[in-house]
């Protein structure tokens, strides 16, 4: 039973419908009397609203309804939030702007919502759309993150500067005094590049209010259905929560773009109750999904690091600049400061760090939570800022890394900023991925490149993350306004069956079969024997979702919890079933034993027992079901080492990804097929940022990259065959599975292992995304590189 | 996607009669640019005329020495065409670079070239190898005088291409640098040794596809990539944009032509 356990590569069970085509999408979904919406937007950055004529829309043909933000206004709605409270220095709270379902007087972007038709097919309500006379009085837009401080032109016309708030983490009198001794400070600027995350599927709703049961139901591409009914009942007072089932069925990727309450989602479903009742189906085109899903990174960091004389680190001093785009995404506030600054110590004993952070408003799109979130930022800065301390200190990068590294007798480690890592053992990582990727044999490899005419670099990135998101108390103390827990319940059949309800959601991550890997071997039931379901709020029970990497650590928790109650249950009746006491009764691979006999019940005669419970232990309520929340003590702290080697054409630029070896510690694994999917996943995604991917906007705020014919995916030929290894790991000390989250970390540790080994090639260091153009004219400016060709 | 009349003729001449009695129809080859575009919205015909079932436009033949490709043939038949593999095997290569596999199994040669995109390859081997075209007006326009501007022909409002015929080269090579989101060419160079001399088309650099005179003048002395060292490429007529910037592709467009020599043997 157990060869599909924890530890099996068990292929994924949902992949047939997905390869085969049979997967259940929002889009694919139906309702008899369907009617379409389609968003009116603006073609503006910044500018008044004069007036909306609705009436040559209305009167189009099949058209059922025009709302525009007055519409919303006066039914009362709510306005999206940003959950994450984030105070300024002096102490005052972020200024978050106020940002309506459908636009009020002023647009903040291109692609702001402005209306919406709702019309009998999805060509009439296009064409509708088209016909809508908006008159619109174009502002000054404050497009580049580093002017906004000082832009003429407001975002928020209450929001003084741009400036959403102004955090500080850290010992500042510490830092600067470590500064004021250091041997040799290291400095550098630089940018985190803006990504927009494309999932496959795009965004889709459909938005149905039934007049009988004076009830709303909401299919939608959701990564937190519970937490889209949350806010949409609470915040935004569409729908009393009882009276709103939200569901998220199949969901083509998320990356972080699918967790965020958007206003189109909101509008389709109240859209169906002013129309009467029909459903009212949106499915985001692509080039919408271009606009306006919530963007990531976007920073503008000035970083520095104090060594003393043998390039032991004194201190770090970080200044970033971060985007928020128009308008304050649900998560966008946690993003550039708690999910970043507090990853500044990366996997090294810096005493001393301090970080402040500045959070600007922009007419572009909202930025928020993308793959990673705010730890890519923090990674790509430190490993990037190491190497450059490594070549300046004339040291060998993976020997200053050593050097510094916090040792593994040193588990429980408190850093300077805020965070408590667990366990780790960040030496073994790099051993190996030096040993896997033979380090010492890369000047042959280089010398053999260069006869080819071609420079060869290494790189190494040595990344942390803090995952398993996250301990309730702890966020709340920070600001968080929800608590991060996670809940399960695991039901038994008549027939011992098991259906494992859990409150996370699976969009790629292979959940159906983990957690069934989870629950056959905990109760020792066939693999077969489980299903797993999720994504509705009326199925399963409450839930916050996944992100964070945060499924297995955080959810899968709550059902080992709810497995240990089935067996706490099962002995009991075991035991009057057995004759036994209850204190006698051993369960173990599905079996509860008497203790030094050979009388045993399997769990399926105990839970038949429970379902007909003809002789039943008195007191004991029948059934067999039990639920459990799990709220997790800690974060959990994946971390592991990336070697990236490249070669480099000298005469145009590009960059070929000869090598990649990544060494990930990942804690205990549960399924080693989809971990070192997820890894490979994150690479993509990582090296897409470091070499292809850069969302941009002119001056005016029109976004240039705005389909795949400028913004450039990763495609199976970016990419090489990834050498990954898994298997290193430390087990978690949060939960008792000892794990610690996958879905994150290559995009997290890449990018700097990609620009590390480009700049050992060429000698300078090329500003993420490093086209072939960029690393051309850095060549240019490059001794090295000169001395090469 | 707006509303249109859609017709679909069985013959050259039918949809040339229906072309010259629609003023506002546009013809549909492998709809590889203009399905997208109607997607888009950004073109509302009044008429689509599908030249897809038109046999006679369709197939490669050897022909004087050279090679005769129908205008709706798509990029894959003339890839994995062994005639085109034999006489010119620079133009086979070409076209098994064009997009991806669904783009080469629908775009057609005479959609491409009538388009005219300025980073289309089709237009640097129909310069390149000085082919002609031929139409249904039964003009046959010199490859030099077919490409007049960005997404301009030479071509009447009610003229139809129907082949493309290329002569034979000496040698030939095509070397493109794709733009690494959309893989069409930021710069791409055709070289070829013909019977009237040496030619160098250049794609992707500038609002259309061009011969670089000066490229051609270094061959025509020496053909060798060494003999382009000496050549400067003017950056001022070429394109700037979020991609590449004009120095860059000046840049490139020597370094392609050298790969392209280099391949051409």
């Amino acid at each position: 039973m157990t060869e599909k356990g924890i530890g099996a590569r068990v292929p994924r069970k949902e992949d047939l419908r997905f390869i085969t085509g049979r997967g259940r999408y929002t889009d694919d979904i139906n309702q008899p009397g369907q009617a379409y919406a389609v968003f009116v937007r603006s073609p503006y950055a910044h500018a008044r609203i004069v007036r909306i004529d609705k009436s040559s829309a209305l009167a189009m043909p099949g058209v059922l309804a025009v709302l525009d933000g007055q519409d919303v206004a006066a039914d009362g709605l709510g306005n999206l939030v940003c959950g994450w409270l984030v105070k300024s220095k002096d102490g005052s709270p972020m200024k978050m702007g106020k940002h309506p379902l459908l636009a009020q007087e002023k647009v903040r972007y291109v692609g702001d919502r402005v209306a919406v038709v709702i019309a009998d097919t999805y060509a009439q309500a296009k064409d509708a759309a088209e016909a809508l006379a908006v008159e619109y009085e174009e502002l000054p837009a404050v497009v580049e993150l580093a002017q906004a401080h000082d832009a003429p032109a407001l975002v928020h016309d209450e929001v003084p500067h741009n400036l959403c708030y102004d955090w500080e983490l850290g010992d500042k009198a510490a830092v600067e005094a470590a500064f004021a001794k250091a041997h040799h400070v290291t400095r550098m600027e630089l940018v985190n590049n803006r990504l927009v995350p494309n999932a496959m599927e795009p965004r889709a709703a459909i938005g149905h209010y039934d007049s009988g049961q004076d009830a709303y139901t909401l299919y939608l591409t959701s990564q937190n259905p519970h937490v889209h009914r949350l806010v949409m009942s609470a915040f935004i007072g569409i729908a009393p929560e009882h009276k709103l089932r939200v569901v998220a069925p199949d969901v083509g990727g998320g990356f972080g773009s699918k967790i965020f309450i958007y206003g189109e989602e909101c509008v389709v479903l109240w859209a169906s109750k002013k129309i009467g009742g029909r459903p009212v189906k949106w499915t985001a085109e692509r080039s919408e999904s271009f606009l306006s899903d919530a963007h990531g990174r976007d920073h503008v960091t000035t970083a520095e690091l104090a060594l003393d004389r043998e390039g032991n680190f004194l201190a770090l001093r970080v200044n970033t600049k971060a985007n928020l785009g128009g308008y304050m995404s649900t998560f966008s506030s946690c993003i550039p400061t708690y999910l970043y600054a507090t990853l500044l110590a990366g996997q090294y004993k810096t005493p001393a760090i301090y970080c402040d952070v500045q959070a600007y408003y922009t007419n572009t799109a909202p930025v928020d939570a993308y793959r990673g979130a705010g730890r890519p930022e923090a990674s790509f800065l430190i490993e990037t800022l190491v190497d450059q301390a490594a070549i300046e200190m004339r040291m060998d990068p993976a020997e200053i890394r050593r050097k510094n590294f916090i040792p593994k007798t040193a588990f429980p480690y408190q850093t300077p900023v805020a965070l408590v890592y667990d366990t780790g053992d960040y030496e073994a990582c790099l051993d190996e991925a030096l040993r896997l990727v033979d380090y010492a044999g890369f000047p042959a490899r280089r010398a053999e490149s260069e006869r080819r005419g071609k420079l060869r670099g290494i790189g190494i990135s040595c990344y942390i993350e803090a995952c398993g998101i996250a301990p309730s108390a702890v966020v709340g103390s920070l600001g968080a306004g929800v608590g991060l827990w996670e809940s399960a319940k695991v039901r038994f059949t008549h027939t011992g069956k098991v259906q494992v309800l859990t409150g996370t959601h699976t969009h790629g991550q292979g959940h159906e079969t983990t957690f069934s890997q989870l629950v056959a071997d905990k109760l020792g039931v066939a693999y077969e024997d489980v299903e797993v379901i999720h994504g509705d709020t009326e199925k399963t029970p409450v839930g916050m979702g996944t992100y964070g990497s945060r499924s297995l650590a955080v959810g899968g928790e709550a059902i080992v919890k709810a497995c240990d109650k089935i067996i706490a249950k099962g002995k009991k009746i075991a035991a009057h079933l057995l004759e036994a006491s209850e204190a006698d009764i051993e369960f173990k691979d599905g079996k509860f034993t008497v203790a030094g006999t050979d009388k045993s019940k399997t769990i399926g005669e105990v839970v038949f027992a429970a379902y007909v419970p003809h002789n039943y232990p008195a007191g004991l309520e029948p059934g067999m079901e039990e639920g459990a929340f799990f709220d997790p003590p800690n974060f959990t702290f994946p971390a592991g080492s990336y070697v990236c080697e490249v070669e480099v054409d000298p005469q145009t630029g590009v960059v070929d990804i000869a090598r990649f070896v990544a060494v990930d510690d990942f804690g205990n694994v549960v399924n080693p097929l989809i971990v070192e999917g997820q890894v490979h996943g994150g690479l993509a995604q990582g090296i897409g940022q470091a070499l292809l991917e850069g969302a941009r906007y002119d001056e005016s705020g029109q976004l240039l990259t705005g389909s795949y014919m400028d913004y450039c995916m990763p495609r199976a030929d970016d990419v090489p065959s990834f050498e990954v290894v898994t298997a290193r790991g430390t087990p978690a000390a949060a939960n008792s599975l000892g794990v610690k989250g996958c879905g994150e970390a290559g995009a997290i540790g890449a990018p700097a292992a990609v620009i590390n080994a480009i700049r050992n090639a060429i000698g300078v260091r090329v500003e993420m995304p490093a086209t072939p153009e960029r690393v051309w004219r850095a060549i240019q400016s490059s001794p090295l590189a000169k001395a090469a060709e | 996607m707006y509303a249109f009349d859609y017709h679909r003729p069985a013959s050259l001449a039918e949809a040339a009669q229906l072309l010259a009695g629609n003023p506002d129809a546009k013809l549909l080859a492998g709809g590889q640019t203009y399905i997208p575009t109607l997607k888009q919205r950004l073109a509302k015909p009044a008429a689509v005329i599908d030249l897809g079932r038109i046999a006679e436009l369709r197939g490669i033949r050897e022909e004087a020495g050279g090679v005769t490709i129908g205008a709706t043939t798509p990029h894959a038949e003339v890839a994995n065409s062994p005639i085109v593999k034999r006489v010119i095997p620079a133009l086979a290569a070409l076209a098994e670079g064009i997009g991806d596999p669904q783009v080469r199994n629908r775009g057609t040669i005479g959609g491409s070239i009538a388009n005219n995109d300025p980073a289309a390859d089709y237009p640097a081997a129909v310069v390149g190898l000085g082919a002609t075209v031929r139409t249904s007006k039964g003009r046959a326009i010199a490859a030099d005088d077919f490409f007049t501007g960005m997404f301009e022909t030479a071509l009447a409002p009610d003229e139809i291409v129907t082949a493309v015929h290329f002569p034979k080269p000496e040698k030939a090579a095509y070397a493109k640098f794709p733009n690494p989101a959309s893989r069409y060419a930021i710069v791409g160079v055709f070289v070829a040794k013909t019977a009237g001399g040496v030619r160098v088309a250049v794609t992707g650099a500038s609002p259309c596809v061009f011969r670089a005179t000066a490229l051609e003048q270094a061959l025509a002395a020496s053909w060798s990539a060494a003999a382009i060292d000496g050549v400067t490429i003017d950056p001022s007529n070429l394109n700037s944009d979020i991609h590449a910037q004009a120095d860059y592709r000046a840049h490139l467009i020597k370094v392609m032509a050298k790969r392209a020599i280099e391949a051409a043997g």
